[in-house]
């Protein structure tokens, strides 16, 4: 039944890495401090799923994401991403595997001499499409954000939520197979905070797989996704919250 | 189920594309055109820090670039003369015209001797009244001070330093020579100079080389520190090292070729300066001879050069500076 059911849950039975778009082996990663900011972790999430990762300021939701992403390496343990072991993976590769994936920061990330057009086109500057087909997707992403008739606008002169969609635009227009958001909604009000994860919605109902680091408890409440509750550092507790 | 299988579908496919656009030569040379610009577009933007670190390369190469295109010069107008080494004796000045003319057809007849002038104590007073501009100074004097000179050239295959030298022994010791001097030593020494000016300038050349390595060096260190963020950025959403290092060695190349441009110009405005005077003095020794600058074959070697500088300093800057460049 549950694995019918694209959601998160704890790696008990061992299965083919296919089919999840991330898994953690045991992982534990300490920073150069010497601090231990997560603690054997062991998780899975399927393709195509939505899900949250929650806890206390400093438990650890931002370091689990930049393990995905490969900002940070693990000190201990195995990560898989799209069923590809990233655990070791050279410095050389790691902007492929990231090429794949849309980060959505807190602070949204944004080149602020650029305009908005150019800032979401890069990522596929970086990858190398021509022309007309950078104008076109870019036009496409931010139509769908409700942002095309911003395009020739500096990120400075939008309003908070116009920012965080502009970073989303930049994190999609890629078409990632996975999205990591990292506290997308940490400076919006209620509202715009629910657009925002209705948005998420949207590209979850389109196959994209979505990682949301998130403390706002009551949020998630409404939402009725799985919650991965980390507690310094230590998975303290996961499943479907309460709908 | 069904849709993860569409979805690594999809990805695969995406893959495939992605390679396919990468290895195009059409979108490679679309995207170095690109970012060269962009380059260049920067620099304009900031047009007085970018020609003041252009100027530093176009002074670096043009320095060098005047020295040894003087050296040579020098060097042509040694070699004009070189094999027409002569000696000069200068006969006693008690010594009669009469009997200093039957020495010249005595010497006239030695087997190592091509030709023999005799300059008599009257031509060499005429010619100096005429060429020095001391006429009314050489009016003022009772008795001619010059004495009588007999030019002598060796042989052609007797032309060699060493033989001359034995001809200027064998001229000294006649009994009516006052003192016979080589010409040649000047063009040795002028030769033996130049070699050492060569080796002066290549040492110049590459303290200056140094130097520009240094100021580009230091200038991407300052572009990169001005880039830092947007360095963060691309890479957190997957540039390579290659794309995040491009802009900023096409940086270094245009400062190359900047100022291999303005040392090109430095170097024509000396020569344009100089060849009037050079000219006026060459006409003092009644010779043809005209500075060369060599216009295509010095361009192509300033923009060489500056291109090489430009670029290496930009590469070392960048090996240095940009790695420490993480997010995190
Ligand atoms: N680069 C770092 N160096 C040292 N300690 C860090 C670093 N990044 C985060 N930490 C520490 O790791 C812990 C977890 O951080 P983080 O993952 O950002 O937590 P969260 O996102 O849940 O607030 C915190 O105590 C934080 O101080
Ligand atoms: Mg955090």
């Amino acid at each position: 039944m549950l694995a019918r059911d694209p959601g998160f849950r704890p790696a008990t039975s061992i299965r083919a890495t296919n089919d999840f778009m991330i898994r953690f082996d045991n992982v534990s990663k300490r920073y150069p401090g010497g601090f231990e900011a997560l603690n054997n972790i062991s998780l899975e999430l399927e393709d195509g799923a939505m899900a949250f990762v929650t806890g206390h300021s400093g438990a650890g939701k931002s370091t689990l994401l930049k393990l995905i992403a490969l900002i940070e390496r693990t000190t201990r343990g195995q990560v898989h991403v799209n069923g590809q072991n990233v655990t070791s993976i050279s410095r050389r590769r790691i902007p492929f595997i990231r090429r794949r994936i849309g980060f959505i920061f807190q602070d949204h990330n944004l080149l602020f001499d650029r305009t908005v057009f150019d800032n979401v086109a890069l990522p596929l500057v970086i990858a190398g499409y021509r022309h007309q087909e950078t104008g076109r997707r870019v036009r496409a992403a931010l139509d769908k954000l409700g942002l095309l008739s911003k395009e020739r606008m500096y990120p400075i002169t939008l309003s908070g939520g116009e920012q965080q969609r502009v970073g989303i635009a930049r994190a999609v227009v890629n078409k990632p197979l996975l999205l990591l958001a990292d506290e997308p909604t940490g400076n919006l009000d209620p509202a715009l905070s629910l657009e925002i994860m209705e948005l998420f919605e949207q590209f979850n109902e389109v196959g994209v797989t979505v990682l949301i680091a998130s403390h706002d408890t009551g949020l998630l409440d409404q939402l009725g996704y799985p919650v991965i509750t980390l507690d310094h550092g230590r998975l303290a507790g996961a499943g479907q919250q309460s709908a | 189920m069904k849709r993860t299988r569409h979805n690594r579908h999809q990805s695969t496919h995406h893959w495939s594309a992605t390679l396919r656009r990468m290895l195009s030569p059409r979108t490679w040379l679309a995207r170095h055109a690109q970012v060269a610009l962009d380059s260049l577009g920067r620099l304009y933007r900031n047009p007085l820090a970018t020609l003041m670190t252009a100027a530093v390369i176009g002074i670096a190469l043009a320095m060098p670039a005047c020295l040894y295109l003087l050296l040579n010069n020098m060097d042509r107008l040694s070699g004009a003369w070189d094999g027409q080494a002569g000696v000069s004796v200068f006969l006693k000045d008690t010594l009669p015209v009469a009997a200093a003319g039957k020495l010249a057809s005595r010497v006239r007849g030695w087997p190592e001797v091509a030709e023999v002038t005799l300059v008599t104590p009257e031509q060499a007073l005429e010619e100096f009244r005429q060429r020095s501009g001391f006429a009314d100074v050489l009016d003022t004097l009772d008795e001619n001070p010059l004495p009588a000179v007999l030019l002598v050239l060796p042989a052609p295959e007797q032309s060699d330093p060493q033989s001359a030298a034995n001809l200027q022994n064998k001229l000294q010791a006649l009994p009516e020579t006052e003192q016979a001097q080589l010409d040649l030593q000047w063009v040795q020494r002028l030769t033996a100079m130049l070699a050492l000016a060569q080796r002066g300038v290549l040492l110049i050349s590459a303290l200056l080389a140094l130097a520009v390595l240094l100021v580009v060096g230091n200038t991407i260190r300052l572009e990169i520190q001005g880039r830092r963020e947007e360095i963060v950025v691309t890479r957190l959403i997957g540039a390579t090292d290659g794309f995040i290092r491009r802009p900023f060695l096409y940086s270094g190349t245009w400062y190359g070729v900047i100022g291999a441009l303005l040392a090109w110009l430095l170097v024509e405005t000396g020569f344009w300066l100089l060849a009037s005077p050079v000219r006026q003095l060459a006409d003092l020794y009644q010779s043809s001879f005209q500075l060369q600058t060599l216009p295509v074959l010095l361009l192509f070697g300033l923009l060489a050069g500056g291109i090489l500088l430009g670029l290496l300093g930009s590469w070392i800057a960048v090996g240095r500076h940009l790695g420490t460049i993480e997010p995190g």
